[in-house]
């Protein structure tokens, strides 16, 4: 029987979707324990309550120090490396640039391998994760004698239910935090609008949208739809709108259940952020633009037309 | 102060890739290969650096066959000094490719080691971070900004959030993002002088390193079809059709 941790993500006293995402995931190992780790420099009660309520979960646990303020993964790797000691089977995280940048220093440390990705449990140590982008499947087995470190794919799982009632406890953990890595800041782009990682809809603007100005006419969209607001990495680079926002093979990853692609020529590494979407709509004039071999709609037309009409249109 | 620079030989990003029909793997014969394109970015830093006057060699360090030499000699024609080929016929796993470059890290003493942020084959993401741990050093991850002075490093990351900006002391792992740079294209004539440049060869087993134990790959298969290519005529159809999906 597996004893899973998880490892919370949050910010600013907010439990992330990830972290429930990750939670729903370890259901599925059918574990005896599932308990969730939360690292904070003081307080915590907000998230570790958050955590306690997920379902499945069995226990929380709450590690207060003062230089867990900033989440670096060189402060967090050893005092998760330590607390993994505790017997646990598996530690699980969510696939964000917080889980990413943590787990394999985590895995490191234990000097076991890590499975990325993981998009399906078939078994306590046999997973499917992606790879080349998404255009293949594989399944992987990892040794069954070996703590089994794993991110967990957050467009392949809904979060958590939250009708749990776990119990928190404080825990001190017996690491060496070293020195080396000081955090100096954070430039985070707040928007009002549906987080782009959880919306239900997404509507992404690409190069075809031809400057920050025009970019308007996508988040006007947007708001109508009540939708998060994605882009294409050629957008990105253009910079008519902030990295956060790229969807893709080396962005986010994302499953709405309406994806409406505007000016996206539909490259293969685009295409892994999204294949897994309810409903794709395209909006593209050129009709031999690649996204529409994958489009469930399609619609070949001058987008700087047809985006304010179908606006109009949802009126 | 040297920067070691670790470039994977890849599938080119444009290739589409095939899955075998037994499902035991991706086909690699007779398709395009690359360097990883984060590891040029990689190597583009480095030598940014050197121009800089920030670090004045910089070596480049593949793990592959014989034929990764070519990702090698990309690197020397970009402008890499010398570089090292650790030759193995089977493909290795993050965690083993970590335990290689922190041995190299600790014989060659580095005061920066570059990489890419993930490898586009196998989109493991994990080596960079675990060559930091194993090598007992920070790591600062996706980068989009490298600043050195002196003892320490000032790198902004790109997250989920936004951007982070992080001060890590040197010797230390920097894994790149997209947007660190634009890597420069070789001309003919850097091609031929690489050529002059030494590439040393050793192996895994050479270098001391215990292979760790590997995830088995059981079965990789194609990801679920779409039926995609329905095209509408009018916005108002489109309309319609999301209506109908109940979406609208
Ligand atoms: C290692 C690597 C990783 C990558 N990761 C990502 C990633 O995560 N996400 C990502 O998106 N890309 C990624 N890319 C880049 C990817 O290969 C493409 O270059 C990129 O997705 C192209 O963006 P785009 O579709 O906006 O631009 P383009 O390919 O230039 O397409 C623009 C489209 O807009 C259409 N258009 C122009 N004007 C109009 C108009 N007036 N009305 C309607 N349509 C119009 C054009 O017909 C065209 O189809 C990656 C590349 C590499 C090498
Ligand atoms: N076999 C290898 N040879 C050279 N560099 C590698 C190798 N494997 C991984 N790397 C480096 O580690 C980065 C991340 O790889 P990965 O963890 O496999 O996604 C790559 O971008 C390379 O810089």
């Amino acid at each position: 029987m597996s004893k899973v941790l998880i490892i919370a993500e949050h910010d600013a006293g907010k439990l992330s979707a990830a972290t429930g995402k990750a939670v729903r995931c370890a259901q599925d190992l059918g574990p005896e324990a599932l308990e969730v780790a939360v690292f904070v420099h003081e307080g915590g009660d907000d998230v570790a309550g958050a955590a306690a309520k997920l379902d499945g979960v069995t226990r929380v646990l709450k590690v207060t120090d003062p230089a867990n303020e900033n989440a670096l993964a060189a402060v967090l790797a050893p005092q998760v490396a330590s607390l993994v000691q505790d017997g646990y089977t598996h530690v699980l995280v969510g696939n964000s640039t917080f889980g990413k940048d943590l787990m394999p220093r985590v895995a490191a440390l234990l000097g076991v391998p890590q499975v990325t990705d993981v998009m399906k449990v078939e078994g306590e140590y046999v997973f499917q994760r992606p790879i080349y982008a998404g255009n293949a499947i594989t399944t992987v087995e990892a040794p069954g004698d070996q703590v089994l470190c794993a991110t967990v794919r957050g467009a392949s799982y809904p979060a958590a239910g939250e009708g749990g009632n776990a119990e928190v406890e404080d825990r001190q953990v017996d690491a060496e935090i070293p020195q080396h890595t000081r955090f100096v800041g954070r430039e985070v782009h707040k928007s009002d609008r549906p987080d782009l990682a959880t919306a239900p809809k997404v509507v992404s603007g690409g190069r075809g949208v031809g400057s920050e100005e025009n970019f308007k006419i996508i988040y006007s969209l947007a708001d109508k739809l009540g939708a998060g607001v994605g882009a294409s990495r050629a957008a990105v680079d253009a910079g008519y709108v902030p990295n956060d926002m790229q969807v893709g093979q080396t962005g986010k990853i994302i499953a709405p259940e309406l994806y409406v692609a505007i000016g996206i020529s539909g490259a293969i590494q685009h295409w892994a952020g999204i294949k897994d979407a309810g409903t794709i709509v395209a909006i593209n004039k050129d009709e031999e633009a690649p996204i529409f071999e994958v489009a469930d709609l399609g619609l070949v037309a001058d987008l700087f037309e047809a985006v304010p009409e179908l606006e109009k249109a949802l009126d | 102060m040297k920067a070691m620079v670790c470039v994977k030989r890849v599938v080119d990003y444009n290739v589409r890739i095939q899955v075998k029909p037994d499902e035991s793997g991706v086909v690699t014969e007779g398709v395009k290969m690359s360097m990883n394109p984060f590891d040029e970015i990689a190597v583009e830093e480095a030598l940014r650096l050197k121009e800089a006057g920030k670090i004045d060699e910089i070596i480049a360090v593949t793990i592959g066959p014989q034929q990764a030499q070519e990702q090698l000699r990309t690197a020397l024609a970009m402008g890499a000094d010398r570089a090292i080929l650790v030759q193995t016929d089977e493909a290795v796993q993050p965690l083993t490719a970590a335990r290689v470059f922190a041995e190299l890290a600790g014989k060659e003493e580095p005061g920066v080691v570059l990489m890419g942020k993930q490898a586009i084959d196998d989109d493991q993401g994990q080596t960079g971070q675990m060559t930091a741990a194993l090598w007992q050093r920070p790591q600062a991850t996706f980068a989009s900004k490298v600043e050195i002075e002196g003892e320490s490093a000032k790198v902004t990351r790109e997250i989920d959030a936004g951007l982070e900006t992080i001060e890590v002391d040197l010797p230390a792992v920097i894994t790149t993002d997209l947007r660190l740079n634009e890597p420069r294209y070789v001309k003919l004539p850097d091609i031929m002088k690489a050529k002059k440049k030494t590439i040393d060869n050793t192996t895994v087993e050479e270098l001391g390193v215990e292979a760790a134990k590997p995830l088995k790959v059981t079965r990789t298969a194609p990801p679920p079809a779409r039926q995609g290519g329905k095209k509408v005529e009018s916005v108002q159809e489109l309309v319609s059709e999301l209506k109908n999906k109940g979406l609208i």
